[in-house]
């Protein structure tokens, strides 16, 4: 076991152990930092969605906590000026590749990105930003979910239950840039797919990409273990 | 290693060196002609002028040797050859083609001739002709990197020998690895990858991280517009870099290495995998090296030409055989890299500079270049400047000196305007930037960063906003696409330069431009994306009013956004006698007006610039005008 360690976040004492990720112990202690692609028992961190920034004492440029390994006495702030630009600015960067309208979605009782919004203050619209074109499809061909590309956020959540928990590995990133999806191998669809329709996946989606079908959740859908405990 | 072992590893590479150094005096013994056939040298058509010689110096039975040698860093002059004859200075003759070629065989080789008036430069000093210290450009270049390069045959490794290759290693191997650590520690060798990260912290975080396999990666993954600095050291003296890997790999206990090379580079690629066989031969790779008890096999893995897998967690992911995509620090690589295990990653130039720094002693490298920054630096000097090629100049030259004494400033007369040095993660610096001295510092104070060493000068034709966008759409096209600021953000700066270089530009669009761009600089995962706003940021503070003249008054000061220029021809300088442009045009724009004179029907017009190009310069009739509503107001005074 890791030594303990006390830190301090926004002022407030915390108790902790060397090496944890910061995003972890703040989550934990009930401090909320906006996050997307953050996965607990991922042991390297992604750092892809950029929004988990907070500022360090001692440190000019803010850090993202979910690569912050924690140490002894560590000070954050998990609000400065600095933080609160780069947070709404990724924000709506990542607003401007996603389809909008949130009152027929249905992920919207459990959305992240409405939460991040509430949470910070920010605008569900693009401001200064133009939207993007998207020409993504809607997969429903599984029997009980449905994957709408133009809301995902490529956080890489699903990805990480199919490949590293279920160990299926139906789902997959795939090209480069702007282009990068989360796709099937050769992009066949989820029903001709290696997919068991598991439904952890769409548990694990943040955003309103992946959403069961009317009346298809299963009764038994398992806790994802990708934000728990 | 006791004593005995070390003097047997001294005495096998002294017997190596003898007889490579025998080898080559030999060669030398008789007319030699040397053939720059680098991939500048080749593209320039090196290879049938290395036949022409070949051919005639077999028909008249010539006993002259041909060999090929690498780039010596005049590219603007290729094909190049040097031709040693005993009696005379040894000659390089620049521009050569096949008829040039077979008149030196005539008139040199038979003839005693050295034609003086094709020759370039001598290579050792003499009472007839000038040596490269002559130049201006000899006065201000130093070559550590570059020495043999272009006066050597890459693919034949008696040649590196017999210049003292490999001694350094010879020597090393009969020191404890920590010795080796120590020089190179002392030495300050800043790595030469972009981000000047010191070389001997780098090899010491390797060596901390306790015993077992580890491994050492030479990154040429060279890949920024206008950059072959790497690509020229691998085909001209990859013996250099597999020396200074080898130490490396014997200072930090590493058993293996790679050179990762981009599969673009297929000349660069056969002459490592050249050099490496034929070191190993000579018992200077794999095991027991030099009869020593250190091991070390390197091998090669090509690239599939990402741009971000110059990255060095991208390019171990890719190793690896996973997407090419960076990954967050830490850990770093020298605790964790390929297959989980320390990895030293270095730079090729890096790799290059250490066999000299044995050789010659840290106090000699120190010496050189200024106290934070020692050593040279190593640029390919490309773009609007009439001496294009590879140059190597101490650290705190500057830019000035290098653009215009080594480069002889921009080609045809043009003005200068700015110097976009780093690549795409680099920044165009003006005029008025140009006496910062070049080292890593200075340059990121300025704005640009002094990347692998790429550097394009611009002149009065280039308009800035174009080259911002030019430059960030390569980012962003190379964009790997994981996180958010560079995979959005660069893709929303762009289409707004794009707008703007279209004429549609808006007021507030510099503004949201600088706001991203400073955000996806200190927002993005990896390097690659936090220096991508460079260039935009680079123009924005240097050449501010070349982007408001693009949004509000819809002109491109520099006449090249296609958008915002018309053609035109002005009738008092057209001539009745000439047709030339209306044979140039593609779509049939240019007629013949009533008086005989030409004129551009601008609906039919694509401005494709041939009208302006093939126009004799005896009328120069063809102008470029912008904004294109000055069309009107030529037109209304012809009228």
């Amino acid at each position: 076991m890791s030594k303990p360690a006390t830190i301090f976040i926004d002022g407030r004492k915390i108790d902790a152990f060397e090496g944890e990720k910061l995003l972890w112990v703040a989550l934990r202690n009930g401090i909320y930092i906006p996050n997307l692609c953050a996965i607990r028992g991922k042991e390297h961190p992604s750092g892809s969605c950029r929004l988990c920034y907070v500022q360090v004492e001692g440190c000019s440029e803010p850090v993202t906590s979910c690569t912050l390994s924690v140490t002894d006495s560590l000070s954050v702030q998990t609000r400065s000026p600095q933080v609160d630009r780069l947070v709404k600015s990724a924000f709506e960067l990542l607003l401007s590749h996603h389809r909008l309208g949130c009152r027929d979605c249905a992920k919207r009782k459990s959305c992240e990105l409405l939460k991040i919004a509430k949470e910070r203050g920010l605008k569900m619209k693009l401001t200064r930003l133009a939207l993007l074109d998207q020409e993504a499809e809607v997969d429903d061909s599984a029997e009980t979910f449905v994957f709408d590309r133009s809301r995902c956020v490529l956080c890489g959540r699903c990805v990480w239950i199919c490949r590293e928990v279920i160990k299926v590995g139906a789902l997959g990133f795939s090209r480069r840039g702007i282009k990068r999806v989360v796709t099937t191998f050769q992009d066949v669809s989820l029903a001709q797919s290696g997919c068991i329709e598991c439904g952890l996946c769409v548990e694990a989606c943040p955003s309103g990409a992946l959403y069961f079908k009317e009346g298809k959740k299963p009764a038994a859908a398992g806790q994802c273990s990708c934000r728990g405990g | 290693m006791n004593g005995n072992a070390a003097a047997a590893v001294r005495e096998r590479y002294r017997k190596l060196e003898a007889d490579a150094a025998a080898r080559i005096k030999a060669i030398y013994n008789g007319p030699v002609i040397r053939v720059g056939t680098a991939t500048c040298g080749i593209a320039a058509g090196a290879l049938p002028v290395k036949e022409a010689f070949a051919r005639v110096v077999e028909e008249k039975g010539l006993p002259a040797k041909i060999i090929d040698v690498g780039c010596m860093g005049h590219c603007y002059a290729e094909p190049l050859v040097i031709i040693s004859k005993p009696g005379f200075p040894s000659l390089c003759y620049g521009y050569l083609d096949e008829d040039l070629a077979a008149r030196l065989v005539d008139d040199f080789l038979i003839n005693d001739d050295p034609c003086y008036e094709f020759a370039l430069v001598a290579l050792e000093p003499n009472d007839v002709f000038p040596t490269f210290s002559d130049f201006p450009r000899g006065v201000y270049e130093q070559k550590i990197v570059l020495e043999h390069c272009g006066f050597i045959d890459p693919g034949d490794i008696d040649h590196y020998i017999a210049r003292g290759g490999y001694g350094a290693l010879a020597a090393a191997l009969g020191k404890a690895p920590a010795g080796v650590l120590d020089t190179v520690k002392e030495s300050h060798l800043r790595g030469r990858g972009g981000a000047g990260f010191p070389a001997g912290l780098k090899w010491e975080a390797a060596v901390k991280a306790g015993p077992g396999e580890k491994y050492v990666i030479c990154n040429a993954d060279e890949g920024d517009p206008g950059a072959f600095m790497d690509r020229g050291i691998l085909e001209s003296c990859p013996h250099q870099v597999i020396e200074g890997m080898l130490l490396c790999a014997y200072a930090v206990g590493a058993e293996r290495g790679y050179f990762y090379i981009r599969a673009e580079y297929p000349l660069a690629v056969e002459r490592v995998r050249r050099a490496l066989e034929q070191a190993r031969e000579k018992g200077l790779l794999g095991g027991a090296i030099l009869g020593s008890g250190f091991n070390c096999e390197l091998e090669i893995f090509q690239g599939s030409g990402a741009f971000v897998c110059g990255e060095a967690t991208a390019l171990v992911r890719s190793m690896e055989g996973k997407m090419g995509i960076p990954a967050t620090r830490p850990p770093r690589l020298a605790q964790s890299g390929y297959r989980g295990r320390p990895t030293v990653l270095n730079n090729v130039k890096t790799f290059a500079y250490v066999p000299p720094i044995f050789n010659r002693g840290v106090e000699w490298f120190k010496s050189i270049g200024t106290d934070d920054n020692p050593g040279t630096a190593v640029f390919s000097l490309v773009g609007k400047v009439a001496h294009t090629g590879l140059v190597e100049v101490p650290m705190g030259t500057t830019l000035r000196q290098l653009i215009f004494e080594v480069g002889e400033g921009p080609a045809n007369g043009k003005a200068f305007k700015a110097a976009q040095i780093g690549g795409p993660s680099g920044g165009c610096l003006p005029e008025a930037a140009l006496d910062i001295p070049i080292d890593f510092d200075s340059l990121q104070e300025a704005g640009a960063i002094m990347g692998s060493g790429g550097l394009v000068v611009l002149d009065e034709d280039d308009c800035m906003v174009a080259i911002a966008r030019y430059f960030l759409e390569f980012t962003q096209q190379e964009s790997c696409g994981k996180c958010t600021f560079c995979r959005l953000g660069t893709k929303h700066m762009l289409d707004i330069l794009t707008r703007i270089t279209e004429g549609c530009g808006e007021p507030g669009d510099l503004e949201i431009l600088e706001e991203l761009a400073e955000d996806v600089r200190d927002g993005s995962l990896c390097n690659l994306g936090a220096t991508a706003p460079n260039p935009v940021l680079t123009t924005l503070r240097y050449f501010r009013d070349e982007y408001e003249a693009h949004i509000f008054e819809k002109r491109c000061p520099a006449l090249m956004c296609k958008e915002l220029i018309v053609y035109y021809i002005e009738p008092q300088k057209c001539s009745k006698l000439c047709n030339v442009c209306v044979g140039s045009c593609p779509t049939e724009a240019i007629y013949t007006r009533d008086d005989g004179l030409k004129a551009i029907d601008q609906e039919k017009c694509v401005k494709c610039d041939n009208c302006l190009k093939t126009c004799p310069p005896d009328y120069n009739a063809v102008i470029k005008l912008s904004p294109p509503g000055l069309l009107t107001e030529k037109e209304g005074k012809k009228a």
